[in-house]
């Protein structure tokens, strides 16, 4: 008995064990990032209430800490309720869809050299790819809560998504004449002696504020605009189901400003290479970096008041669009006069 | 083995939702069931090496032509029980067509031969995929061999922009229009103030 164990042990675990390794390393990178999602609300909280002269969150806990955890346990013993004109498969399915695509996108981020889950050749293309189908998740539910508000809501979200995707891919696309690559890591190392953000300044301002509206940010968060559509896609969740929307819009955010830093801030590189700063792990200054960005993202959501609908797809197509799609001709061009190019076979 | 099981689990799973495309009752959800066809089909790309097609049929199917697709559909009011009253009704001429269909495809496919530099072009050395990413073998390609090819279908996708913009853009009378240059410009109705930090107005 013990024998036919033992042989049946040895026969599978080398099939299980690499299944069970990458498991373990999904792990190490969902459980940090549901944390910083959970202390990014808290953040937000804070940094808007000090903005507004108030405290904030400050009593569960010391200095309010235990806020985030709070809320999921409240959100955890609610009660989920569908309603009775909804499309139930649908209406399940698009909270787990937006969850579920906000955590797939982080397979192909290298937080250090190396410190990477798929080191892909496509990266940028998945991380794009990925992206861009959140909006399914949004138009889903907005579809299948049959009501008007949570319709529009989507619909807003939808055209503001796709909009402003495409000036994303042509940012993307003038990085990546620069560096020759759409591995991740490559383009972070291309970054060594200089990081993007100096070269390509008005690009990544472009990408950065091409993201806010990809995230449905502040100034761009019409789909939730609260005074007309009472908070948009999403007011027929509840509970669980909400807590799930909520996980997803944050993990996004974290990711696009991921992606910034990973294109324009040069990942996890130190500001310069010398003694103090490249002692510091490389994972520190990718987190660093992404904590800028987003400060920056919660500091314009205590500044700005909301655009319009018709002057954010103004902003996108008749803006964002033209200037982005010209940068791709000068940038190329440059490169091509001053035979910077890349060299082929990288 | 476990790539093997891969290929079954999305070719299986293509399969029964190109079935479940034509056979829903609700039209969303064969919309839905159509974007995870074209994802079981990019994963299918992934699994023999052609990495960077599978993305771009994530990127361009499923993340533009479906949503849009996904969007007209959605805001359609069908009713089904309505639809279903005229089936009968249209069922000869639908057998008639279809069978049209099926005689000329079978006609065309009976006389089908290859090209005779076609075979010699599937025969001709690829290069290994581990020395060139297969984003630099298509681009390779693409813009030297096929060029005018490339730039013909480019101008057929123009051409039919600009049919779209002129069959559907119509001039409206009395319409407000902001112009964000002049409002920016004007310098009489905008006050800045300068807030010592901590107090507010």
């Amino acid at each position: 008995m013990v024998d036919m164990v033992l042989a049946l042990w040895n026969e599978f675990w080398p099939i299980v064990w690499p299944l069970v390794w990458i498991v373990i390393k999904i792990l190490v990178i969902i459980v940090p990032l549901l944390i910083a999602v959970a202390y990014l609300t808290y953040a937000e909280r804070k940094v808007i209430s000090a903005m507004q002269r108030r405290k904030g969150p400050n009593v569960v806990g010391p200095l309010g800490l235990l806020q985030p955890f709070a809320d999921g346990v409240k959100l955890f013993l609610k009660e989920t309720i569908i309603p009775s004109g909804a499309n139930r498969a649908v209406f399940l399915l698009a909270p787990m869809l937006t969850f579920f695509l906000a955590l797939a996108a982080w397979a192909v981020v290298p937080f250090g050299e190396g410190l990477v889950l798929a080191d892909i050749n496509v990266g940028v293309l998945y991380l794009f790819a990925i992206s861009g189908m959140g909006v399914y998740g949004i138009l889903m539910a907005g579809w299948s809560s049959n009501s008007k508000y949570a319709f529009l809501g989507s619909l807003r979200s939808a055209a503001q998504m796709v909009s402003y995707e495409v000036s994303m891919g042509f940012v993307i696309i003038s990085v990546l004449v620069v560096v020759g690559s759409l591995n991740l890591s490559d383009i972070v190392m291309a970054q060594k002696n200089m990081w993007f953000v100096i070269p390509l300044f008005p690009m990544a301002v472009i990408f950065f504020i091409s993201t806010l509206a990809e995230t449905n940010r502040h100034p761009f968060d019409l789909p939730e605009a609260e005074a007309e559509l009472v908070t948009g896609y999403n007011v027929e969740y509840s509970a669980m189901t909400f807590a799930l929307f909520f996980l997803g819009e944050y993990a996004n955010m974290i990711l696009m400003c991921g992606m910034t830093t990973i294109l324009f801030l040069g990942g996890w590189l130190p500001p310069l290479d010398i003694a103090p700063f490249n002692l510091i792990p490389g994972p520190v200054w990718f987190a660093l970096k992404i904590s800028m960005l987003l400060f920056v993202f919660i500091w314009l959501r205590a500044a700005f008041p909301r655009y319009r609908y018709d002057q954010l797809m103004r902003l996108g197509w008749k803006v964002f669009l033209p200037i982005s799609l010209g940068a791709v001709v000068v940038v190329s061009g440059v490169l091509v006069a001053f035979d910077m190019l890349p060299k082929a076979g990288v | 083995m476990i790539e093997a099981l891969v290929f079954y689990v999305f070719a299986l799973t293509a399969v029964a939702a190109g079935i479940m495309v034509i056979s829903a009752k609700n039209p969303v959800h064969s919309v839905l069931f159509l974007i995870l066809a074209f994802f079981n089909a990019a994963g299918l790309f992934l699994l023999l090496g052609a990495e960077f097609l599978a993305m771009l049929l994530v990127i361009v199917y499923v993340g533009a032509v479906a949503v849009l697709f996904l969007f007209v559909v959605m805001m359609l009011d069908i009713n089904t029980t309505e639809l279903r009253q005229g089936f009968l009704q249209y069922l000869p001429i639908g057998v008639v067509i279809g069978g049209i269909m099926a005689v000329e495809l079978v006609l065309v496919m009976a006389g089908w031969h290859f090209a005779p530099d076609v075979s010699s072009a599937i025969g001709a050395a690829a290069p290994p995929p581990d020395q060139v990413s297969n984003t630099r073998a298509l681009g390779d390609l693409i813009y030297t061999r096929f060029v005018y090819l490339f730039q013909a279908s480019g101008l057929v996708l123009l051409v039919a922009m600009i049919g779209a913009i002129t069959l559907t853009h119509r001039q409206r009378k009395g319409v407000k229009k902001q112009n964000i240059a002049n409002q920016i410009a004007r310098e009489d109705s905008v006050e800045l103030k300068k807030v010592e930090s901590g107090r507010g107005i």
